[in-house]
This record gives structure tokens, sequence and C-alpha cells, in this order.
């Protein structure tokens, strides 16, 4: 697969700061690519540089096969950007925002249509200042989409929405997949990372501690298993005598599963212990989980990530 | 330069501009408000009482003595009488380096009770300036009301005017220009350093730096508004300054490079204080600085002629000085190269402001 992103030893350094320190990575044509990382790792300095916003300080960086900071001119018009906090000009609408930009790039665009598949016709003349947080973010979607770009960078899309408005800007950037084209996308939501991303990087410090599809990440990163069982704390020596590696929880005890034929094991030791129990449950990893443990602190955007799941329980 | 990216980008800006009713308040309304204000309290009394010489012929008659005290009573100027027998007021005016001088000629009287033509002299030094206009345009409201009075506006008194040109000059006729250049200072002032450091914040910058846009055709956009809005606001003022308090001002062809390079010299100058503040907070008071000192030092209100001494190389120092100098030799005066050394002197600080506004001014960062 043809890479349209690919960065070689990367760093930008700040004086004796390096914001980024010697990153490696690709992302191929068409995927969906998600950068992850604590706020502060690097992340939107090292997508600002893709984007051609700001100068590297050292490194081997193509996007779409340019420089993007000596040939920012040429590339622009072949990608699209929502950066972070994407901010208008409040006493423009998104009809003529849109109009704005087709003129700027020369490009023949139906801003109706443009409107719709972001799902923003009825508020195609509202003054941007009048517009709720999800639909500004959409009009930087609508305008990213103006240049009909190879590729997008989508920067932290999502930040600060309501689930439903989340939920919609997901389904564009399933349908940008859809129609063949790449898209960078960071963000603090690990569950939104997830679903949507091919690929994924993690930076922390600066520097990329894992890369992969989520599932490899979690696969390599990740804990076993874990069979949860309600009932008697007694089970927990119970299953400890019988060589399970068996922890306290509230209410109950959790078995690590090193194989699947451990959880048969569990269930008919439990079964035949004489205790009181009420029920089984399996836990897996999520890639949360995996971002937690190799980042190795809760920031506040896992945080909010995870109290959100946790609400929607 | 991509000319259809400057003329997409600028009706953008217009619209952005003309929804903000701050902008267009200050940029267009405010200096209507300060012409009807100002036109109204000072159009008929003069700014300053200026001194008056005048040397009465006709000093037996009554008319010649109503004449004198309608004058006194505009308080434009002072009068203080010399003798017929000084002879020659021109010479002795010039040799007492006097501002301004006035002949009632013998049989003045006789002729307003007979309503025959007659003159009145005005003899103005020209190195006095603007203060020679207060006293035209006092000594020619007088006429006018004599005339009015006496034959229901047809000519019977008329002045002749001596040294300076034949414009009579009244305070209304420096207010225009002086408002003009304020508008030339204000629009562009106030909102470039708004802008250039709100969006900085905003990073609308970068926002546009994503799309082809040049910082220079966006900077040429915004000028072209700007010197828009300063035509426009010029013919507002002009218009209302004829039309209400009969201002005797005139465009010529040396108005509009004013009009061009002076919005371009304070583009420049808002652009560069909101580039080099940190926040819009201390750009607001950088800005505020700048251009308060010369909203009032550089006659906009008020003649630079009339200033003490000592204000005056303080007012020459400001840029707004030339603006206004070179909008009031073009639009008053007609003195064309006054004119020009002023334009000259503005484009060449609308040039070297511009060059370094835009190496500060950057859009991607390092």
């Amino acid at each position: 697969m043809p890479e349209t992103i690919a960065v070689s030893k990367l760093v930008k350094a700040y004086g004796d700061l390096h914001a980024v320190d010697g990153v490696d990575f690709t992302v191929n044509s068409g995927e969906v690519f998600a950068f992850l990382g604590p706020n502060g790792a690097g992340k939107t300095t090292t997508v600002e540089i893709l984007e051609g916003l700001r100068r590297r300080t050292a490194g081997e960086v193509r996007v779409l096969g340019r420089d993007p900071w000596t040939e920012a001119g040429r590339l622009k018009r072949r990608i699209g950007v929502i950066p972070q906090d994407f901010q208008f000009f409040p006493k423009l609408s998104p009809r003529e925002a849109i109009q704005l930009y087709a003129r700027l790039f020369a490009v023949r665009v139906d801003p109706e249509a443009l409107l719709a598949e972001v799902e923003l016709s009825d508020k195609a003349n509202d003054h941007y200042d009048t517009l709720s947080g999800g639909q500004r973010q959409k009009v930087g979607v609508a305008l990213a989409l103006v240049n009909d770009p190879e590729l997008c960078f989508l920067d932290e899309p999502t930040t600060g929405l309501d689930p439903r408005a989340r939920r919609s800007i997901w389904e564009v950037i399933r349908r940008l997949r859809s129609e063949g084209r790449t898209v960078f996308l960071t963000t603090h939501y690990l569950d939104e990372a997830q679903q949507l991303s091919d690929r994924i990087a993690i930076i922390n410090l600066g520097k990329i501690i894992a890369t992969g599809a989520p599932d490899e990440i979690i696969g390599r990163f990740g804990r076993p298993a874990r069979l949860r069982i309600t009932g008697d704390p007694a089970l927990v020596t119970h299953l400890t005598e019988r060589g399970f590696r068996a922890t306290a929880t509230n209410g109950g005890a959790e078995v690590e599963l090193r194989s699947k034929a451990d959880a048969l094991a569990v269930v008919n030791a439990v079964a035949g212990s004489g205790l009181r129990w009420e029920g089984f449950s399996t836990r897996s990893d999520t890639l949360e989980d995996v971002f937690i443990h190799l980042v190795g602190r809760l920031e506040e955007g896992s945080m909010r990530a995870l109290d959100e799941r946790e609400a929607n329980r | 330069m991509n000319l259809p990216r400057v003329a997409a980008y600028f009706p953008a800006f217009a619209k952005g501009y003309l929804r903000n009713p701050l902008g267009l308040f200050m940029s267009l309304i405010f200096p209507i408000i300060l012409i009807l204000i100002f036109g109204a309290v000072f159009s008929n009394s003069g700014v300053s009482a200026v001194p008056l010489t005048v040397q009465n012929l006709d000093g037996g008659s009554a008319a010649s003595q109503q004449f004198l005290a309608a004058l006194n009573a505009t308080g434009a100027v002072s009068i203080t009488l010399v003798s017929p027998s000084v002879g020659n007021l021109s010479a002795y005016i010039s040799h007492h380096s006097l501002t301004a001088g006035l002949v009632i000629p013998a049989g003045f009287g006789a002729a307003l009770a007979n309503h025959t033509p007659v003159s009145v002299l005005v003899y103005t030094n020209p190195s006095a300036g603007s203060a020679a206009g207060v006293v035209q345009g006092a000594v020619q409201g007088v006429v006018n009301g004599l005339n009015l009075r006496l034959a229901g506006g047809s000519v019977v008194v008329s002045t002749i005017q001596l040294n300076v040109g034949s414009v009579l000059y009244t305070y209304i006729d420096y207010l225009v220009p002086g408002l003009i250049g304020f508008s030339v200072l204000v629009a562009p002032m106030f909102s470039m350093v708004n802008i250039s450091s709100t969006w900085k914040r905003d990073k609308l910058f970068r926002q546009l730096s994503l799309t082809p846009l040049t910082r220079g055709e966006w900077l040429t956009a915004t000028l072209l508004w700007y010197v828009l809005l300063a035509i426009t606001s010029a013919l507002l003022l002009l218009g209302i300054g004829a039309a209400v308090f009969g201002a005797h001002v005139t465009l010529t062809w040396m108005t509009l490079p004013i009009l061009v390079f002076g919005p371009m010299l304070f583009v420049a100058i808002g652009l560069l204080a909101g580039t080099v503040s940190n926040t819009p907070e201390s750009a607001g008071v950088i800005g505020n600085i700048i251009t308060f000192p010369m909203m009032f030092l550089s006659g906009t209100f008020f003649p630079v002629s009339l200033f003490p001494s000592w204000l005056v190389p303080i007012a020459r120092a400001l840029p707004l000085y030339y603006v206004i100098e070179g909008l009031n030799a073009s639009m008053v005066f007609d003195n064309p190269s006054l004119a020009l050394n002023d334009t000259l002197i503005v484009l060449v600080l609308a040039v070297a402001f511009s060059i370094v506004a835009v190496r500060a001014f950057t859009w991607r960062e390092d």
C-alpha cells in the first residue's frame, strides 16, 4: 500500500525541550490513522508539522510525496485540515464560508451538497458565532472538504462535543474513508480511535511508544482476559489454592485466564467449591486500558473519556 | 499576487466588518457625529479670537460701527483699531507682523443706505496660516448677514481679499479635512490592532494559511477595504460639511493619493502593534497609546496653527499631521505642491511601516 505520510527521525525542539524527539511512522493511503497521546505528548506539534504550519528542527517528513514546510503552497491544495480548536470568522455563515474557500481554492463546489453532507443545511445562513460547538465543528469539516482533499487532518475534531454531535462527526470520518481518502486523526477519546481507525500510533513525551492496528496493540500490550465471579469472598483463597491467579474484587473474585481452557477449569472449581456464587463475566482490556498502562498515568483527557464511558454504562 | 483571490477575500472581509456594529460606528458614524457636534458648536464662533487690525475710513457712520460690533460678536476675532493716519494698512501689517487687517472704506455707511455695492478689504498675512482663514471666515460671515438683511441675499457688500488665495476659510473648512484624517486614522488603527491580536489568539490566520490565500493578498484586500472606507467617509463628511455648515472644501486630484497612502500607513502601524503584542488586551493598550495623541495633536479638531508654539513640533512628529496637512493643502488651500510634499511623507512612512509590519507578521510558526 503506498505511503501517504512518511515520517523519519522527526525532531521539534524549543531550546532544550524536545517536544517531538525522533519520531518515525508511516500512514498508508486510504486508511484512518489515529495519533494518540496525553496532553503535551507532542501530538499537535507533530500534526502541525505535517500540515505545513510549523517548521521541524530535524528529520525527514513527506506528505503526499512533498515536504510540508517548503512545499506548503502545493500541498495545501491536496489536503484538508480541521485544526484543534477550530474557529472561523464570527459574522460569516456556513454557506458564505464554503463559497469563500471555493473561490480561494478556485474550485467548483455545490455549497448545498457539502452542507447536506455535514448535516448543516438548516444552518446554512446563520452566522458562525450563533452556531453550537458541534455545528461549528461541522463547518470546519465542510471547509476541510471544499478542495476535495486526498488526505484529511482532523486534530481532536470531537473534543467538547455532546455524544450525538460526536457520532455525527464519526459518520463523516467513516464516509471519508469509504470515499478512499486518507484520514489522520488525533483524539483524546480512545473509544473513538478504537472504533474508527485502521492503525494507531501512541506518542508519549515526544516518542512513539506503540504503533499498529488497535487489536494488535491490545494483544501486544494488554493484560490477558479475566473471568470475574460474583459471590463469596472466600472464593479467592479457594481458587488460589488450586493454582489460579485470583484476586479479590468488590463482591467476589477475578481470575486471570492464561488460556481458553482456564475458563472452564475455573467454572468447575467454583461450582465444586460449595461456596456461594451468583454469576460469571469475562473482561478484556480495551485500547483505553492499554493506553493508560503504557502512558503510566491518567491524564485529563483519558480521565474524561473514562468518566463518560462509565456514565454511559 | 493573485488578484482573483484578493477579489474573493475582499467581500468576505467587508461582510465581517459591516456586520460588526462597533467597527461601522467607529469608522463611519462616529466622524459624522463629531462633525455635527463640532460644527454646531464652533462654526459660528470660530476657534478662538484672532487678532484683527481694523482701519475704519468711515469712522463717523453708524453702519461701520454696527459692522464692527457684529464682527466682534462672532468671537472669532479680537479687534484693534488703528487710525486712518497710519496710511496703507497692508504695509502697516507687514511692518508690524500682524495676522490680519480689515479696511472699511470711506462711504461705507452711505453705500449701505443706498444699497450700492461696496467692498471691505481683508488683508491677511500668509505666514499666519489658518488664523488668517478664521479672520476671512468671520468677516465673510458678517458680510453675508448684512447682505441678507439689506437685500435679501443679493450682494451689496462684498469683501476684497488680498495676499492669500481667494477662498474664505471658516472653522468648518478645517474640521472637514481634520475629521477625514480622523477616519483615515481611527478605522484602520483600531480594527487592525484588534484583528491582528484576536485573530492570532483565535488562530484565524492559521485557518487562512491553510488556503491558497497569501499574506500579501490578505493585506492587499484588507488595505483596499480601508481605502474604500476612507473615501466613503471623506465623501460623507464633505457632503455634510458643505450641506449643513456651508464648508468651502473641494475634492482635488491630490486628495485621492492621501486617501490611499493614509490608510496604508495606519493599517501597517495597527498590524505591527497587534502583531508584537502578546495578548489582545496589551494590543489594545498599545493601540490607544499610539492613536490618542495623534487623534488630538495632529490638527484633527483644531488647526495646528492655533496650537501654542511648543506643541507644534510635537504635532509635526506625528504621522497623522502630514495626512491632515496634505488634506488641507489639497481640499482647502488648493496648494498642490504642499499636498504633494505631505503625500510623499505619508507614502514613505507607509512603505517603511509596511515593511516592518509584514516582516513581523507571520502566519506559520517556526
